[in-house]
């Protein structure tokens, strides 16, 4: 049979970054994934040299626009790390509240695309809804729906007022019935079952290998999670737990996510109710000389920022590790084996979302091998779904 | 803690302590992979890769995450500038096979052991021999 | 205005393309899809290929990598092909002008229409200027390509999927 090549990207709607890969495949099965990337190299570590320390956080902000508060998060214990400051309480827990608001809509964000991929646009249209409830609840705080600029070396540069987290609270307990209705169906839906379960599979000697991080990581029973191990901001003044699962496939990837914005939920009120008085702002001078790492578990997974001073005020090095740089290597390992129908899914299952698979740009050419769009790929993961469906007598 | 400095022993050639559990150990480059097989050995997490021009100097921290005692470990190695080769970690590690690429790519490191030395990040047009990270020699914009 | 133009005001395809963003104008347009802002209502699609489009929304700063795909794109679309530009880096490059990674802005490769200022705008903004780009169907600016079906250039590869 002969080898095909389908050419995914780089350009997509609904990716987080463009990124560009070649399925090779024979017959249904995948053989080889070929990952491109630089698409969106926009080189932060070199323009972060030319900026000061409280620019820096401004900069790393537009990183990621989903996660737009891991990398300020991240920058801001590595620069405190290199200090040795400790900041204040009040600082501590809205640091802390914005985290997790942050993975509640990111999660929910995710959840929606892994919806689309497998056919289920209900899906995706009410996770979306229900996460502009997070949205505005940012917009609240900050002014602004993402890029909140919240985070400074020391503190945080705004308060959350006292009189407002209340209905913060009141609001997000509304998402409840709806993250609850999301949950029941990936635990009793059998068409997402058949989808999922036992499908992208990445063992627990599969994530130590690529150095997978985040719910990718936990999904397969390897629990490390950098808010419990290397506690920063209010992290171990508040009850909650890391959530696990134990087969690694995509399944588990959609429960450890649902888990965890419960877990979220429970941080936040912890947090807000009532936020513990004092000052936001340890009031920083100066950076000295030195080295300090710091690290944020993303919604994604451990974000890890270097930085290392000569003594100005802007850093002499500045590295960005960002959690999809590890996670996205393991998508070598998960689609392979498996039938193209279901890589849309798996390329998605790690959440950089990007499986970029509306739109093929397709640059092989004048070799005569016939070119699959990665718009087919998506088509065939919604026919698969349909197909089951109807088997199922669930139309 | 004090199982790792045992473990490196003699591989070790100076050992510094941070802030917050922050801990920086030098090795040579030619004792590298050994060292950082003993750390994993021990369950250790890579975590990534640094790599910095001290203009003087090339100077690679490879980081570890101890996640049982929320600490990090970095081995620093450093190169002459006229001579910028270290050995591969990635033909027994998947995780350092990308960031050895983008430090060859931004520095002009090379990896020797290394089987994919396509880019990562940067364009095809990019000028060849320029390493953006560097601090001598121009970078083209 | 031919009926043409008259036609393509009451349902406008848009297509999206990203040049190096960090996403959050990404995100943002596809946010006016679901429930709370649906512009679907107003005959806005967002479609998965260049071929279909009317409009063409363009995010990122313009990297080096994705600088010769902008044109070529471009020169892919029925004409009329208005170009949006979502946010300050599509606009101006933002904070990543002086990246070693970034080439000529955005209204360099292709003409530009419409700027929609913001990091990132906010969905009323981006509908407000999607909305701004439909007023100017039947009136493209002068160095716009001329009207009529693209005499599709050669672009690798660019035949059967868009």
């Amino acid at each position: 049979m002969t080898e095909r090549i389908i050419p995914i990207g780089p350009y997509h709607p609904l990716q987080e970054e463009p990124e560009f890969f070649r399925l090779h495949v024979e017959g249904e099965r995948v053989l080889r994934l070929d990952i491109q990337l630089g698409y969106n190299h926009r080189g932060i570590e070199k323009l972060a040299e030319s900026k000061s320390y409280d620019q820096i956080i401004f900069l790393v902000e537009r990183i990621c626009g989903i996660c737009s508060t891991s990398h300020p998060f991240a920058s801001v214990n590595a620069v405190e790390n290199l200090i040795g400051v400790a900041i204040p309480e009040r600082a501590r827990a809205i640091r802390s509240a914005i985290g997790e608001l942050e993975r509640i809509h990111s999660h929910l964000l995710w959840l929606g695309l892994a919806g689309h991929f497998l056919g289920y646009n209900t899906v995706f249209m009410w996770a979306w809804k229900a996460r502009e409830t997070v949205l505005d609840i940012f917009e609240s705080i900050s002014g602004n729906r993402q890029n909140y600029a919240m985070f400074k070396v020391g503190g945080v540069r705004r308060d959350i007022r006292d009189d407002l987290a209340p209905g913060y609270l009141a609001a997000l307990d509304r998402l409840r019935p709806t993250l609850d209705l999301f949950r029941k169906a990936v635990e009793d839906d059998p068409v997402i079952h058949a989808r999922t379960k036992g499908v992208g599979v990445l063992t627990a000697d599969d994530i130590r290998a690529f150095g997978a991080v985040g719910p990718t990581a936990r999904a397969s029973g390897v629990d490390v999670d950098v808010r419990r191990d290397d506690p920063y901001a209010a992290y171990d003044r508040v009850e909650w737990k890391v959530c696990l699962g134990s087969n690694g496939d995509i399944h588990d990837k959609i429960v450890v996510r649902l888990l965890e914005m419960d877990e979220s939920l429970r941080i936040i009120r912890q947090c807000l109710g009532p936020l513990p008085p004092g000052e936001i702002d340890a009031r920083v001078k100066g950076v000295p000389p030195g080295e300090g790492i710091g690290r944020h578990e993303a919604p994604r997974g451990e974000v890890f920022h270097y930085v290392r001073s000569d003594g100005t005020n802007r850093p002499a090095r500045y590295k960005v590790r960002a959690p999809s740089f590890m996670n996205v290597a393991t998508n070598v390992k998960a689609v392979v084996g498996g039938t193209i129908s279901d890589a849309a899914i798996i390329l998605a299952a790690v959440d950089p979302c990007y499986c970029c698979t509306e739109r093929a740009v397709a640059v092989e050419h004048g070799t005569g091998r016939r070119l699959w769009g990665g718009d087919d790929l998506v088509r065939l993961s919604r026919d698969r779904t349909r197909r089951l469906r109807e088997e199922m007598g669930r139309p | 803690m004090d199982e790792l400095r045992n473990a490196l022993g003699d591989l070790a050639e100076g050992w510094e302590e941070r802030h917050g559990r922050r801990l920086y150990c030098a090795v040579s480059r030619e004792r590298l992979v050994e060292a950082a097989l003993r750390l994993l050995g021990r369950g250790l997490r890579f975590a990534t890769a640094s790599a910095t021009d001290m203009r003087s100097a090339m100077e690679i921290l490879y980081h570890f995450s101890i996640d049982r005692e929320g600490a990090v470990l970095s081995l620093r190695v450093t190169l002459p500038k006229e001579d910028l080769v270290a050995d591969s970690l990635a033909p027994h590690l998947a995780a350092a096979e990308w960031i050895e690429r983008e430090m060859a790519e931004m520095l002009g490191i090379t990896f020797r052991g290394l089987t994919d030395t396509r880019r990562l990040l940067l364009a095809d047009d990019w000028p060849a021999g320029s390493h953006p990270l560097r601090r001598d020699g121009e970078v083209p914009g | 205005m031919g009926w043409r133009e008259w036609a393509l005001r009451k349902s406008p395809w848009v297509f999206h393309l990203s040049t190096g963003s960090c996403n959050n104008c990404d995100i943002e347009l596809i946010d006016c899809l679901t429930p709370r802002y649906d512009i679907e209502r107003f005959g806005i699609l967002l479609v998965g290929s260049i071929r279909h489009a009317d409009i063409l929304l363009v995010t990122g700063s313009v990297n080096r990598r994705s600088a010769p795909k902008i044109a070529a794109l471009h020169a892919m679309a029925p004409r009329p092909c208005l170009v949006v530009a979502c946010g300050t880096c599509a606009c101006g490059q933002h904070m990543f002008k002086e990246s070693y990674h970034t080439v000529e802005p955005l209204d360099a490769h292709v003409p530009v229409s419409v700027y929609i200022p913001g990091c990132p705008p906010k969905p009323e903004a981006l509908i407000g200027g999607i909305v701004q780009a439909i007023g100017m169907i039947g009136r493209e600016r002068a160095d716009a390509p001329p009207r009529g079906p693209a005499d599709a250039p050669a672009v690798p590869g660019a035949a059967g999927h868009g």
